[in-house]
């Protein structure tokens, strides 16, 4: 069988920069052509040092039917190669042929418009996938079954609630039917019953013999929709095999990375990075600095940020999500539903945050600080460290959690009450 | 990104309950005949390539949904819709036909100066606003170019089409005004269609280039008003070409757009044609839309990552 696709050392190169606001006036490229004869002379051959490979000669071959997650962490080069493969954007290098016709969802409602109305919505985000209008028609009532919103589909959707615009712009998308489907993490939408239902659709999907190629953040969905995983890291293809194996090779690889508390020189961050996290150690209630956690008794989680200049941060927020071993969120503490006050920080400072009971039985979690300063996002890493943490006297009662619970979900303080 | 708390907890809480033995298993072999020439290929262009009618082809549906998306937009949100693309020749006709006509009295062959204006400004309003809106196009339809593949060039073009349906209406206008002031149709009236042809492929010729330029160089979108500002005054628009004196002509000829008005008036009041000006305009147009074409395909890779 041959594959439907072929990709042959792909690679893209960015200017560092391109990627935030890149465009340029016409004033930076007259004084850059100015100065470029100059630049020349200084840089002395070493003109890569302003660029990054987001993709680095990664070659892999998918076979017709089958259904392939793309695992990494931040910036490994995931949605880059999505974007490729999409066309959206064309590779610095390399080669890749696609035998079938393409759908990429690297988003759900691509090309809403709030002033259109439902139907109006479908039609038009139906013909940007790729749809054409015969098939819009023919697909339109399961589309306005799928997404729920019959009552409501001739009202522009600006008076949608976010469940149901999410639910309409995912319908559409659930119904594209091209022989190879993309899909980036769109699943992450709505109400848990509805990602269920969206599941469901991509697993259909599979069954009918499509192939997907498939970017999860999230490793229950990739484990349970995808046959093999590709791993990436800093752009280049570092494992390729049976899932399972491939996601506790990724899980290994961030706990041996979070084993270093130095923060600074991790690159797998999102945000536009003027502030960030140097350091995350826990303390207990005392101030003293701690390896691990213990259930039930407090943890104060201590992150160090930095920020590039002097000035007082204004209006931020920060939070610290904990994960699961499956890098499944299981709780999320944030400054804004704590504190109705405005934030404002030092330009370099100790945050810290106080669990007075911790709610985790005996294992292992994953730390995730975030932090944003007057409504941007400027630091987020996923996994920044690991959490250990070691059983305690949770309930009171001298008793341990039992080892077949432990490392699954959270610890709840609850009582039981009983008619004499 | 509206809310890290969002982003962070946004990931799927339990997956669908899909037993191992419903995995995913290709279907039989055959199932799969594979064309042998790959459908897609993708790698880095070199050089000059032509824009690739195939797959312009392929999107026609986009072109027309993007086309309609545009215009039911505009006329929805205003509070007398569709009315505004009248008024707007209109009064500028009335300010004209007051100051121009009637107390500057800028001479109009002879033809009534509130009709003369009209007739100007028709294709000048058709020209203008389409390449206002093509030039804004790309930038503005950043988060389409971002996520999703289509030809690029179907986004300016959409708006310049759009700008088709407001010319047609504000045409219906100037019928009700040749009959008002009982200016009578003749065959060199057909002269009309291959003259707004032309007009449509500069307006998309200027439009694709234009916007291309806009998402690397941000200062073009702001002196584009300016420019088109300037540019009516060196068009024969509110007054006619036989003002300029002939010495000047040479050089005022090159306007592709005087080419197109000046004839656009003489085909609707019978008068001699400029073969000479609409000859350059003609080559100008062809000229630009192909150097345009190969302009727009070696810019719109850098699109996605730029805009």
């Amino acid at each position: 069988m041959r594959p439907i696709i072929r990709v042959e050392n792909l690679s893209k190169q960015y200017r560092i920069g391109t990627r935030g606001p890149a465009y340029r006036t016409l004033r930076d490229a007259l004084t850059g052509f100015a100065r470029a004869p100059l630049e020349r002379l200084r840089r002395n051959g070493h003109s890569n040092s302003e660029t990054i490979w987001a993709l680095k000669d990664v070659s892999f071959e998918v076979y017709p039917g089958e259904v392939v997650g793309i695992i990494g962490r931040n910036g490994a080069g995931k949605s880059t190669l999505l974007k490729i493969l999409s066309r959206i954007t064309e590779p610095t290098e390399g080669y890749a042929e696609i035998h079938g016709r393409v759908g990429s969802l690297l988003e759900v409602g691509t090309g809403f418009h709030p002033e259109l109305t439902g139907r109006e919505n479908i039609y038009l985000n139906g013909a940007i996938l790729g749809m054409t209008k015969k098939e819009i028609d023919r697909k339109f009532d399961e589309i306005v079954a799928f997404a729920e919103v019959e009552k409501f589909i001739d009202t522009p959707v600006k008076h949608y609630s976010s469940g149901m615009y999410m639910r309409l712009a995912f319908a559409v998308a659930a119904h594209l039917e091209p022989e190879i489907l993309l899909v980036d993490e769109v699943l992450a939408v709505g109400d848990a019953a509805f990602q269920k239902k969206c599941l469901g659709k991509m697993g259909d999907v599979a069954k009918e013999g499509r192939t997907v190629l498939f970017v999860g953040h999230n490793m229950a969905a990739v484990s349970n929709l995808c046959g093999r995983a590709i791993l990436l890291d800093k752009g280049k293809i570092i494992a390729e095999g049976p899932t399972e194996q491939i996601i506790s090779r990724y899980l290994e690889r961030i706990r041996s990375s979070s084993l270093s508390s130095d923060l600074a020189s991790r690159r797998d961050r999102r945000g536009r990075g003027r502030v960030r996290f140097t350091s995350v150690y826990f303390e207990d209630k005392e101030g003293n600095p701690i390896e691990q956690g213990v259930s039930g008794q407090p943890l104060v989680i201590v992150l160090e940020y930095q920020s590039v200049d002097n000035r007082p941060l204004y209006n931020c927020r920060v939070s610290v999500a904990v994960y699961d071993s499956l890098g499944q969120v299981l709780f999320n503490c944030s400054s804004e539903l704590t504190n109705n006050e405005v934030i404002t920080l030092p330009p370099k400072a100790r945050i810290r945050c106080v669990i007075p009971r911790l709610p985790l039985s005996q294992s292992q979690y994953l730390i995730s600080p975030f932090l944003e300063v007057n409504r941007e996002i400027e630091d987020w890493i996923e996994g920044a460290m690991i959490l250990n943490v070691v059983d305690g006297d949770f309930f009171g009662t001298g008793k341990l959690y039992p080892e077949g619970w432990r490392g699954k979900g959270v610890l709840v303080p609850h009582k039981w009450l009983f008619e004499q | 990104m509206d809310s890290g708390i969002g982003e962070q907890t946004g990931l799927l809480e339990q997956a669908a309950p899909t037993t191992s033995d419903e995995q995913v298993k290709p279907k039989s072999e055959e199932a799969y005949a594979l064309p042998n020439k790959p459908l897609i290929v993708i790698e880095p262009s070199r050089g000059w390539a032509p824009v690739d009618l195939r797959d312009l082809w392929a999107y026609r549906e986009l072109l027309y949904f993007l086309t309609w998306r545009d215009l039911k937009v505009r006329y929805k949100q205003t509070v007398i819709g569709v009315a505004w693309v009248i008024m707007q020749p209109l009064l500028s006709t009335l300010i004209f036909t007051i100051f121009l006509g009637k107390l500057a009295r800028v001479p109009s062959n002879g033809i009534p100066y509130a009709l003369f204006a009209y007739a100007g400004l028709l294709p000048w309003t058709f020209y203008s606003s389409s390449l206002n809106s093509s030039g804004n196009s790309i930038v503005g339809n950043a988060h389409l170019i971002t996520k999703v593949y289509f030809p690029r060039v179907i986004i300016p073009a959409a708006a310049v089409a759009g700008r088709i349906v407001d010319f047609a209406i504000s045409f219906t206008i100037l019928v009700g005004m040749m009959f008002f002031y009982g200016v009578s149709w003749t065959a060199s009236s057909l002269m009309l269609i291959p003259l707004l042809l032309l007009l449509t492929l500069f307006a998309l010729g200027t439009g694709m280039w234009i916007s291309a330029l806009n998402v690397k160089y941000r200062d073009v979108g702001i002196a584009l008003p300016v420019l088109i500002q300037l540019w009516m005054f060196v068009s024969p628009v509110l007054y006619p070409a036989s003002l300029v004196p002939p010495a000047w002509r040479v050089v005022y000829d090159l306007n592709p757009l005087v080419g197109l008005i000046e004839n656009f008036r003489a085909a609707l009041f019978n008068m001699p044609f400029n073969w000479r000006a609409l000859a350059i305009s003609t080559a100008v147009t062809f000229a630009m839309l192909i150097y345009s074409a190969y302009a727009f395909r070696r810019m719109e890779k850098e699109f996605a990552d730029v805009v």
